[in-house]
């Protein structure tokens, strides 16, 4: 019959997510993963596929929950929109976090949503002074509703604003000041902007904030060609890491330590096993860099 | 004299129409590494919107896009999405009005079935996620005086839903969804009317017998267990009330009863 959500918590492992490698979870891996208990640190769900009331959903993510640490991960709240946060979307975080208590919780620099509608994409912000403000003052907001620090995440950007007065990292550096939040190192997303921006990616990751981060993403890109025929690199989530990406990422470790890394892979998504074997060279790479200090998760 | 305060815009609105029409220029102030304006970056954007937009659709409504192809139903969806942006961050939730847009869409006017698979589908999806709650037991009616089953009003399984249709609608979604394999000769001409729910973790969905779905839409709507079955047998005579009756319990559609005293 129906699981009673008050057994639900008792029955679980511990929340907090170690520094190891976790990967999306998808349902269509679900049995296999808890079939074979596969050997994994963590898995990360997108928030706006639990905000239905009931059913097969939770039910996959409540069994997940029960042996592993879960991160949750929104992708549709529009932190950096034009118009005020959607209060009933971010009441539905804050149930989602209270129900499976996950160790991890972020969010993106970006804006998907303008008066009410939705444009299902991570659109991108220009970095001035007034939308800071607006960005710190939602940030402030998420905190306080949901009762938790959150991380933000560096976007994969395709274009510029011309009205732009500050650096993107200038501009993260600024909100986690002021707001106190976490920041989610996507170095694949680094890695892109980087190469569609023609700036160099060592010199960002040098400067990137460390102390704030939480939580590391590694996901696949597509190439593609801009107006000049200048490379200019999607941030597809449909294939494997790309060894730049991989080379970035050991840089990052190598640097600051073993931290938590999820390996996302989100369309034209492979079987178990491929992604599981993306999520053990991440191991692998941390496993390396273990050191006395065994980092725990923020 | 002040000026009220205008909050400063990142030029979002903007933004946001250029990304749903396609015909729209490129807003401006927005450039590539060498400072000029690009087009093409731009439509990353716009590509993004609109091909996840429409895989949701296509997620949501598998059988309308088996039943056009995937060109025609890419078309179809766009044209929805342009006309129906979604105004929720939560895609499950999306598609409310395609049915009401297939119905109304011109060019598909010679298949007036598909706006009721339509249908079928967002209400699968919707029971899918709906509450999880515990179905009535069969046995509870056998409970109650004789004398007051009459006076009985039903409480509906959140995921209960009836789709009344002039056409072979569960037909038409088993072939073209569930059950691809499935050699089933589809009869335009026989009408079927589904009843759907979800006891516990998967939907299922029943051909009602002939006077069901009048029955089964009178008893959602409020009305006894009298006045339901009396209406449906002044509608269909051959109605059966005790078959009738004995599937829906059977299949978890309720979850209690109300006795009018």
């Amino acid at each position: 019959m129906l699981s009673d959500p008050a057994q639900n918590k008792s029955s679980r492992v511990e929340a907090a997510i170690l520094a190891r490698a976790g990967a999306g979870l998808k349902p269509e891996h679900i049995a296999e993963i808890l079939e074979t208990r596969a050997d994994i640190g963590f898995f990360e769900v997108h928030a706006e596929n639990y905000m239905g009331a009931g059913g097969m959903p939770h039910r996959q993510l409540e069994d997940i929950r029960k042996d592993y640490p879960v991160s949750l991960h929104g992708v549709g709240l529009s932190i950096g929109g034009e118009t005020a946060l959607d209060k009933a979307h971010l009441q539905r975080l804050a149930e989602l976090n209270k129900r499976y208590e996950p160790g991890l919780f972020s969010e993106h620099l970006a804006w998907s949503t303008h008066d009410t509608t939705y444009f299902n994409d991570l659109l991108p912000v220009p970095y001035d002074q007034a939308t800071l403000d607006r960005v710190c003052d939602h940030i402030d907001e998420v905190q306080d509703v949901v009762g938790r620090r959150m991380l933000l995440e560096n976007p994969s950007t395709y274009i510029a604003f011309e009205r732009s007065t500050m650096s993107e990292l200038d501009f993260l550096k600024a909100i986690a000041r002021r707001t106190g939040c976490g920041l989610l190192l996507d170095v694949n997303n680094v890695h892109v902007s980087c190469t569609n921006h023609e700036r160099s990616a060592e010199d960002y990751l040098s400067e990137f904030p460390m102390a704030e981060v939480g939580e590391i993403h590694l996901g696949g890109h597509a190439p593609d060609m801009d107006d000049a025929g200048r490379p200019l690199l999607i941030d597809a989530h449909d294939r494997e890491v790309d060894e730049a990406v991989w080379a970035l990422y050991e840089q990052v470790i190598a640097h600051v330590g073993p931290v938590p890394t999820l390996v996302e892979w989100d369309n034209d998504i492979p079987a178990w096993p491929v992604l599981l074997k993306e999520a053990q060279a991440a191991d692998q790479i941390l496993a390396r860099h273990r050191s006395a200090n065994y980092r725990q998760a923020v | 004299m002040t000026m009220p305060s205008i909050p400063p815009s990142n030029g979002a609105a903007e933004f946001g129409s250029a990304l749903l029409d396609p015909e729209a220029g490129t807003p401006d102030g927005l450039i590539g590494p060498d400072g000029l304006h690009a087009p093409k970056r731009f439509n990353v954007y716009r590509n993004n919107v609109i091909v996840s937009l429409c895989e949701a659709l296509g997620e949501t409504f598998p059988a309308i896009k088996s039943l056009l192809g995937d060109d025609y139903f890419n078309a179809l969806a766009r044209a929805f999405v342009a006309r129906h942006p979604p105004q929720s961050p939560v895609l499950m939730w999306y598609g409310a009005e395609f049915a009401g847009f297939v119905d109304a869409f011109p060019p598909l006017e010679s298949y007036p079935y598909l706006a009721d698979v339509a249908r079928l589908e967002w209400h699968w999806l919707q029971a899918y996620h709906a509450a999880d709650k515990t179905p009535m037991d069969p046995g509870v009616l056998g409970g109650i005086a004789p004398e007051e089953v009459g006076a009985v009003r039903f409480e509906a399984h959140p995921a209960t839903a009836l789709v009344i249709s002039r056409w072979p609608v569960l037909d038409l979604v088993r072939v073209n969804r569930f059950e691809p394999e499935a050699n089933l000769e589809i009869s335009l001409q026989e009408p079927q009317s589904v009843l759907m729910t979800r006891p516990e973790l998967d939907v299922d969905l029943y051909l009602l017998r002939p006077g069901g779905d009048i029955f089964l839409k009178a008893l959602s709507s409020g009305e006894t267990l009298g006045e339901a079955a009396a209406r449906a047998q002044a509608e269909f005579a051959e109605f059966s009330l005790s078959d009738c009756l004995s599937d829906c319990l059977s299949s978890g559609a309720f979850t209690g009863v109300e006795i009018d005293r």
